[in-house]
């Protein structure tokens, strides 16, 4: 069962103080599947995506990812065994181009430690891979513009470019929404609809239309714990679901 | 795009490397019978230059702020001193090797205990560092203790049985000088712009990103930190040859504080501004010295004035001066947070999660 | 050694211990909630000194003394968080560690220009002018008894108010995350004043009592200053429990060491760091 899974939780804990952020939560993303995370503020969607990234060290608990435990490992780590993530604030190097960002983070995955010390063929290559993710992002005409000076949505696409460019397995999305306008959630929206094909997905998003749209599973999560999960036509029609999050969620919205 | 800076700053180091350079063309005519205690002076501050511009790797480029950077410099002087012949004079070829070996294997040790260190914690031990290497000096009777040790000859620089430069000689360890420090600026500059200097930015604005990235900033870190403390350890050597002595002095921490005052005055992060630094402090310390036996006083007053008014120091005001607008200021070192963190986000997306 | 002299040793590294906690607290403090690194943090305590000796000499009695230097203290401490930290607090460390040695220049040489260069030292007060006899050829200074119970009293008020206040709440909540001080509702501008004061009042103090023990002398701060960064870095930042387990540790090692390795004295303290750096590189109570 395991193989088929790209990354498995069980009994996933992690606590801060007497709070317990994520109880024991048994989750799984399965390979190129869009996996949304749904769940009210302060569900613990934030602190499960840090616990998968090795931001943060679980309490108890595995991760699995390609049957290899990895909880306890660092987030330099993590991202040289293929799991790149995104920030939910906006997370570039605002000093560098478009294309130098890109080319930052596309360089550490192509040699070891030291590897701004390479020969130029190694320089084209880095040069090409920064090139091909700001194609597929759309972000070919702001390449040698400093990150600092693009629009807001145009770092967030950035910012997804960047974790593209790590030539990642598994991508960890948090909010990559979060704060833009309506044309910029359906310009990203498309974007990770393509990535779908190629890449395995776990996103937080908090905006409904895109993640019913784009996730094949959803999880949803109330208090830490696993509400329910499972494929996204069971989340829409579940009631449990209804009643505790999405109820909630629209009171929220027109209060 | 990094490091990148305006004609005019390239124009006025140039003429000012110039004027430097030919200074024993102009020297008598200005100074009279002064000239040769203001080229030493002169050599003086080339060295310090050096050094200044080895701590602004550190704390210019990569952010971290080292109170204990003297200990470097005062390695590179002891090792001299103490590998130095009392009644002939040591080959240059032996002494510089070995003042680099030495003082990278010291960088990689004390870098190795102080850079997995952030922030204030990181200034703390590099001052403690640095202190405990000034006890151990100035307590150990093979370095002389207080008192240091003499180099009664500067070495020599033969090819075979000829002598290629003769360092005994002023005017000829002024221009010595001057080339390394212009060696010493070009490697900086190559490095700066050289994707490990991209990487060393990175850090510097969000080291957490980095790792996120996959990159070990640590070894990035501890690279930049021998490198730094290379550089600063062959200014020691300089120094110590200047002199004629290696003293305890030249590695306590108010020597490290000195270097960080002449960061600040010339403008850090920019490898040109700590050379105008050194030169700054040195000629205002003169004046000041001039001024009164509590001269102290007034170098503190300008420091103090120096952080709160032109905290880009002599660099901010050539990059970008006061009556110029600068068009985009996003595209300079930032000092506090990013533009990026601070002003993009918008208040929605803060208050969502955390 | 035996075991009398032993046991002097031991009160001697107590007191020597409980004294840096007083300053260590402070600095400590001042990180923990503002975030500013206080280089002339030690020019405070010798300031502390010079004061209590200016006024015991023209008040002719160290407790007055005391009395009148702690308030003039507290407002020197006002003065510069006022007028020059208050710039500081959204820069980098860099400018804080500037503008504190550019600090210490100043404080050290209105020292000279005040009271000169020249070493004092200042008479034990009655009524601990008076020395227990250990053995035929030990005593102990009551004096130095006195000053142990000061630093503990003062460490007790301490633990209580961080224990029992609203203010504890928030150094505490400060040293784990400097952000959420902000975002407790209180006013932040009147808390830094208010901790950095009584940072500045604590080594003053600390430089007051201890002025009978040791000489008053021109940069007796830098020296302290320096084994202080020591402990706090042991402690680790912002921990005042760490500081004073820090502060213990340290005062015992340099008294022993003084002792028993006479040759590595002055070393101790920094190999002690480095160990705990390789250990624990955010100190034993981070």
């Amino acid at each position: 069962m395991h193989s088929e899974a790209m990354l498995v939780t069980r009994g996933l804990t992690r606590r801060f103080g007497g709070l317990v952020a994520v109880n024991a939560v048994d989750f799984d993303v399965k390979p190129g599947e869009i996996h949304a995370i749904l769940g009210p503020n302060g569900a613990g969607k934030s602190t499960l995506i840090n616990l998968l990234s090795g931001e943060i060290p679980p309490s108890e608990g595995e991760i699995l990812f390609r049957d290899q435990p990895i909880q306890g490992k660092s987030v330099r780590q993590t991202a040289r065994l293929g799991i790149g993530r995104s920030h939910q604030k906006t997370n570039i190097f605002p000093r560098l181009t478009c294309l130098q960002n890109c080319q930052l983070a596309a360089r550490v995955h192509m040699g070891g430690i030291f590897a701004s010390w390479r020969s130029r063929a190694h320089a084209r290559m880095v040069d090409e891979r920064a090139r091909e993710v700001l194609e597929t992002c759309h972000l070919m005409a702001r390449a040698d513009t400093p990150a600092a000076d693009m629009s807001y949505g145009e770092q967030r696409q950035l910012q997804i470019a960047m974790v593209l460019a790590t030539a990642p397995s598994l991508m960890l999305l948090d909010e990559p929404m979060a704060g833009m306008g309506h044309e910029e959630t359906a310009q990203v929206t498309t974007l990770l609809e393509r990535l779908s094909d190629r890449y395995t997905l776990v996103l937080i998003e908090h905006d409904m239309d895109s993640v019913f749209r784009l996730a094949d599973r959803i999880t949803v999560m109330v208090d830490g714990c696993v509400l329910e999960s499972g494929p996204t036509e069971q989340i829409r029609r579940s009631e449990k679901v209804r009643d505790v999050y999405l109820g909630r969620h629209h009171e929220e919205a027109t209060a | 795009m990094l490091h990148r800076y305006p004609k005019r700053v390239a124009i006025i180091m140039l003429v000012l490397t110039l004027l430097v350079a030919v200074f024993p063309l102009w020297g008598p005519a200005v100074f009279g019978d002064q000239v040769d205690f203001i080229q030493e002076k002169l050599t003086l501050m080339v060295i310090l230059a050096l050094f200044a511009m080895s701590l602004d790797l550190l704390v210019g480029i990569v952010g971290l702020v080292s109170l204990g950077h003297a200990l470097f410099f005062g390695i590179g002087a002891y090792t001299l001193a103490l590998a130095s012949p009392d009644y002939s004079a040591a080959s240059l070829w032996w002494m510089l090797p070995l003042v680099i070996a030495v003082s990278a294997m010291t960088a990689l040790m004390v870098g190795l205990l102080v850079i997995r260190t952030k922030g204030i914690f990181f200034i703390m031990t590099t001052l403690a560092f640095g202190q405990m290497f000034f006890y151990f000096i100035s307590t150990s009777q093979f370095a002389g203790g207080t008192d240091g040790v003499f180099i009664m000859f500067r070495p020599s620089v033969t090819v075979g049985e000829a002598t290629l430069l003769d360092l005994s000689d002023p005017q000829t360890f002024f221009y010595f000088c001057l080339g390394l420090l212009i060696a010493g600026y070009l490697f900086l500059r190559w490095l700066t712009r050289s994707y490990f200097g991209q990487v060393l930015d990175g850090i510097h604005d969000n080291e957490h990103r980095m790792q996120t990235l996959g990159y070990a900033t640590h070894g990035y870190k501890l690279a930049a930190f021998v490198i730094s403390g290379v550089i600063a350890a062959i200014a020691g050597m300089l120094a110590a040859m200047q002199y004629g002595f290696a003293n305890p002095a030249q590695l306590g921490w108010h020597a490290s504080g000195e270097v960080l005052m002449m960061l600040i005055l010339g403008g850090m992060g920019t490898i040109f501004g700590p050379i105008l630094g050194a030169f700054a402090y040195e000629i205002l310390l003169y004046v000041f010295e001039h001024l009164t036996i509590h001269w102290p006083i007034l170098m503190g007053l300008t420091i103090i004035g120096a952080v709160l008014v032109l905290p880009r120091g002599i660099a901010g005001l050539i990059i970008a001066p006061p009556g110029e607008k600068s068009a985009d200021t996003s595209r300079r070192k930032s000092e506090t947070v990013s533009p990026v963190d601070a002003s993009a986000q918008p208040v929605a997306a803060q208050n969502k999660e955390g | 050694m035996d075991l009398a002299f032993f046991g002097v040793q031991l009160l001697n590294g107590l007191q020597y211990g409980l004294l840096l906690f007083l300053i260590a607290s402070g600095l400590t403090l001042i990180f923990g909630i503002m975030g500013i690194i206080n280089l002339a943090h030690g020019a405070m305590y010798m300031i502390g000194a010079y004061l209590v000796y200016d006024l015991t000499l023209r008040l002719g009695n160290f407790w007055v003394a005391i009395l009148v230097a702690v308030p003039i203290a507290i407002a020197l401490g006002l003065i510069i968080e006022r007028l020059f930290l208050d710039t500081l607090y959204k820069r980098d460390h860099l400018y804080q560690v500037l503008l504190t040695f550019g600090l210490i220049l100043v404080l050290n040489e209105a020292q000279r220009i005040i009271w000169g260069g020249d070493v004092h030292s200042v008479p034990v007060p009655a009524p601990f002018d008076a020395s227990l006899q250990l053995t035929d050829n030990l005593q102990y200074s009551v004096y130095r008894l006195f000053v142990m119970g000061v630093c503990l009293a003062l460490a007790a008020a301490i633990y209580w108010v961080i224990r029992h206040t609203r203010l504890g709440i928030i150094i505490r909540a400060g040293a784990v995350n400097r952000d959420m001080v902000e975002g407790l509702g209180i006013n932040v501008r009147t808390l830094f004043t208010l901790i950095f004061s009584a940072g500045v009042a604590l080594t003053a103090f600390a430089g007051m009592i201890a002025a009978p023990l040791s000489s008053v002398a021109p940069g007796m701060g830098d020296s302290i200053l320096i084994t202080c960064f020591v402990v706090v870095v042991i402690g680790g930042i912002g921990s005042i429990k760490g500081a004073f387990w820090g502060a213990i540790l340290i005062g015992m090692a340099e008294t022993f060491g003084s002792v028993l390795i006479p040759s590595l004295a002055s070393m101790v303290i920094y190999l002690i760091m480095a160990a705990v750096l390789l250990v624990k590189p955010r100190g034993l109570f981070a």
